[in-house]
């Protein structure tokens, strides 16, 4: 086990090292002299030399690299072009929101997806199954911007079930109050989708042998349904459940600027928005660094919920 | 190119047709021929691109951009004429947040004894103005109105008279700083406009401006839909030939392409969009086109490598091979024809999702320029709308998008289950 993962962290490096490699080169090389950037922002050229000579970017490109190497171990990104924060400072803050956010989303919505798809799978075939499904098609072709928007106008706006937006210092009331409709929203836009998969995932388990011998033993449907084959529909399940993980940060994203919630997503459509490159790079990066390790925590939950996956 | 070698063997499938059984392409149209749910989406599919064909050639919605309307004119079928004509007859919630909008155009006459109609941003202002009290002060408002009309005209008409000063000056606020830039946006496009008789309803009303939105739809969907296209074109372009060399030379050149492949699907495709946009300074369809192909590949790739990992082996490869058939040859010219039909489908898997990202992106303004109308900037400024009321922007474009994807994605099922039903389930 413990070699596994050794073996497995030991592949990443290459992996990550394309990721340095492709953010270097769209930022030092694609994306020109980060001098013409901040002209705009700092007319004193003497500051601009300054900041050159700071960023190294009168460096030939290995040093350049070099540096950039260095501010990643280091997780010493300088500071914002734009509002002179410490990289590193914005990544820790802007982190707890963008999870507060997200790890109530992801578990309610596993719960809630293979829920449904239990229920729609076992009643294959009904009136019930087909209208969830047209539901569900129709609902994933909406814009997930109109989502947000009728949502927070209708529940927020109009019926002021829930703040139009804010974030205060309080975790629970964070959790309770402001994330309470991203989290809903999310929940609606992310379900149409999953739902779907899972039927079909459930629907492969559900006519297979064990599943009648199970039912000729006298097992209850209940145990059928939630033990029997939920346990083997469970590992496909695992593997969207990760790949949508992507997904649902761009979900966070738009949510984030729609509520003013100060997480991650937020910081990087402003970065985009002010061109502010340090920012923007740091993020990338351990955006990266952290899907690679959610990677392997998904085939690690494998082999916890299958004992006959073998690590290899 | 790949075109023309598919026709070649089409050509050369025909040939011998008449006696041997149809091929993969016949067989699939005729199993798509009898699914009706395929047969309508492509209808509706084909409408949306014969629209958006038509628009590109200015046949259509040429003049988006014309002010038809009074500003922020409601859909004809809320308000069949001027607002006197229905005082009574508003108890559905509908017409409830339209009810403030009901006040404008007779409110708007008398307001010309100080200075707004003719000059158009101060009439934005009002228009503003009006439309903010309800929203702001909440339903207690828009009941008011609802019950007595004349007096909540009145009503309106003094405090439209008592904010314009405040509105012009001050800018502290975030209700004004709305109307600032109303102002200035107003002196960009209005003043040609001023001397049009302008209509008080539209089919479906109008935007800001007052501008058709069933032509700005339109308009937008030529930007939308095209983008979809050309960046899925793009985007499986790349994959396919990465995904080919990679599956059939196997080796070094696929672990090489598999490591380019994960470096690219490590970094969430957002970010990595958002990353590439940040660097390109440059705003433009031909942009955002480019920025989505290029990054949307993975997808594509992994699909087609696997496609030519399995067909490398097969026999009539290594007849192609013993009779002396080069590597690209190979490649191309006998294995693509029998994995074309994974790379149709992936496309126009693609295609839906191209959309939605380029309206994503152009809601942030990171997508087309400004001057370029596009479903997601129509929504960006639908945002705003919908708080003073006007809701008919929002459901145009928003409308317009659910249908065209749910007929793309419908057909896509349809078109994957006809040419290979091996493959349902294998995309997400």
């Amino acid at each position: 086990m413990l070699a596994y993962i050794i073996r497995r962290i030991w592949q990443m490096l290459p992996t990550l090292l394309g990721v340095v490699l492709l953010v270097f080169l769209l930022f030092n090389w694609v994306g020109g002299d980060p001098a013409y950037v901040l002209a705009g922002k700092i007319s004193n050229p003497d500051q601009i030399d300054n900041i050159r000579r700071q960023l190294g970017v009168d460096q030939p490109y290995y040093i350049q690299l070099g540096i950039f190497l260095k501010q990643i171990v280091t997780a010493d990104f300088g500071s914002s072009w734009s509002t002179n924060e410490k990289v590193s400072h914005i990544l820790a803050t802007r982190l707890g929101p963008s999870m507060t956010v997200l790890l109530p989303l992801l578990f309610l919505e596993t719960i809630v997806a293979i829920a449904l798809a239990l229920a729609v799978a076992y009643v294959r075939g009904s009136l019930t199954d087909r209208m969830v499904m047209i539901i569900c098609t129709v609902g994933l072709s909406v814009s997930i911007l109109v989502y947000i928007i009728v949502f927070q106008y209708v529940f927020a706006y109009k019926f002021g079930w829930f703040p139009v937006q804010g974030w205060g210092n309080d975790v629970w009331e964070n959790l309770w109050k402001y994330s309470a409709l991203p989290i809903l929203i999310l929940l609606v836009v992310s379900i149409a989708p999953n739902l779907r998969l899972y039927r079909t995932f459930v629907l492969d388990e559900i006519n297979q042998d064990y599943v009648r011998t199970a039912r000729a033993k006298g097992v209850g449907e209940n145990r059928i349904m939630w033990v029997h084959v939920l346990r083997n529909a469970s590992i496909p399940m695992i593997t969207h459940v990760m790949a949508a993980l992507p997904g649902l940060l761009i979900g966070a994203f738009l949510v984030e600027r729609f509520f003013s919630i100060p997480g991650i997503g937020r910081e990087v459509i402003l970065a985009v928005e002010r061109s502010d490159f340090p920012v923007i790079k740091a993020l990338t990066v351990y955006v990266a660094i952290a899907t690679m390790v959610v990677n392997l925590l998904a085939d690690l939950m494998y082999k916890a919920v299958d004992p006959r996956v073998q690590l290899k | 190119m790949t075109d023309l070698t598919l026709s070649a063997v089409h050509a050369k499938r025909r040939e011998i047709a008449h006696t041997v059984s149809p091929g993969l392409w016949t067989l699939a149209w005729r199993r798509l021929r009898r699914d009706r749910v395929a047969m309508v989406s492509l209808a509706i599919v084909a409408a949306f691109l014969l629209l958006m064909v038509l628009s590109a050639l200015n046949l259509v919605a040429g003049d988006w951009a014309r002010e038809v309307g009074i500003n922020y004119a409601p859909p004809s079928f809320l308000e069949p004429d001027a607002a006197p004509a229905t005082p009574g007859a508003t108890s559905t919630p509908n017409q409830q947040s339209v009810v403030p909008e009901a006040a404008v155009p007779t409110a708007a006459t008398p307001g010309s004894a100080f200075n707004s109609t003719v000059v158009d941003p101060i009439g934005d202002v009002l228009a503003e103005l009006k439309g903010e009290p309800p929203a702001a002060a909440g339903a207690e408002a828009a009941a008011a109105s609802t019950i007595v009309d004349p007096l909540a005209d009145v009503m309106k008409e003094i405090e439209a008279a008592r904010n314009p000063p405040p509105g012009v000056e001050g800018k502290s606020v975030d209700p004004l700083a709305d109307v600032m830039k109303e102002i200035q946006s107003g002196k960009g496009g209005a003043p040609t406009a001023a001397v049009e008789a302008k209509r008080a309803t539209l089919p479906f009303g109008a935007d800001k401006w007052g501008r058709d939105v069933i032509a700005k739809t339109i308009k937008g969907s030529e930007t939308s839909i095209f983008v979809g296209l050309a960046a899925a074109l793009v985007a499986t372009l790349i994959g396919t030939v990465l995904g080919a060399l990679a599956g059939y030379y196997g080796g070094a050149v696929d672990d090489a392409l598999n490591w380019f492949y994960n470096v690219f699907s490590s970094i969430p495709y957002l970010l990595l969009i958002l990353a590439v946009a940040a660097v390109l300074q440059q705003k433009g369809t031909m942009t955002i086109v480019l920025i989505l192909g290029l990054t949307g590949w993975t997808g594509a790739f992994r699909l087609i490598r696997a496609e030519y990992m399995k067909h490398k082996g097969r026999e009539y490869v290594q007849a192609a091979d013993a009779i002396g058939a080069s590597n690209t040859r190979r490649m191309f010219r006998h294995i693509f024809p029998n994995v074309s039909h994974v790379v149709l489908v992936q496309m126009s898997i693609l295609v839906v999702a191209f959309i939605k990202s380029e309206v994503i992106l152009s809601f942030l303004g990171f997508g087309v320029p400004v001057d370029v109308v596009s479903w997601g900037s129509m929504l960006n400024e639908a945002q705003n709308e919908l708080i003073l009321g006007k809701w008919w922007q929002l459901a145009a474009a928003g409308g317009a998008m659910a249908v065209l994807v749910t007929a793309f994605s419908l057909f896509t099922d349809a078109l994957r289950d006809a040419l290979d039903p091996k493959l349902r389930g294998a995309e997400g």
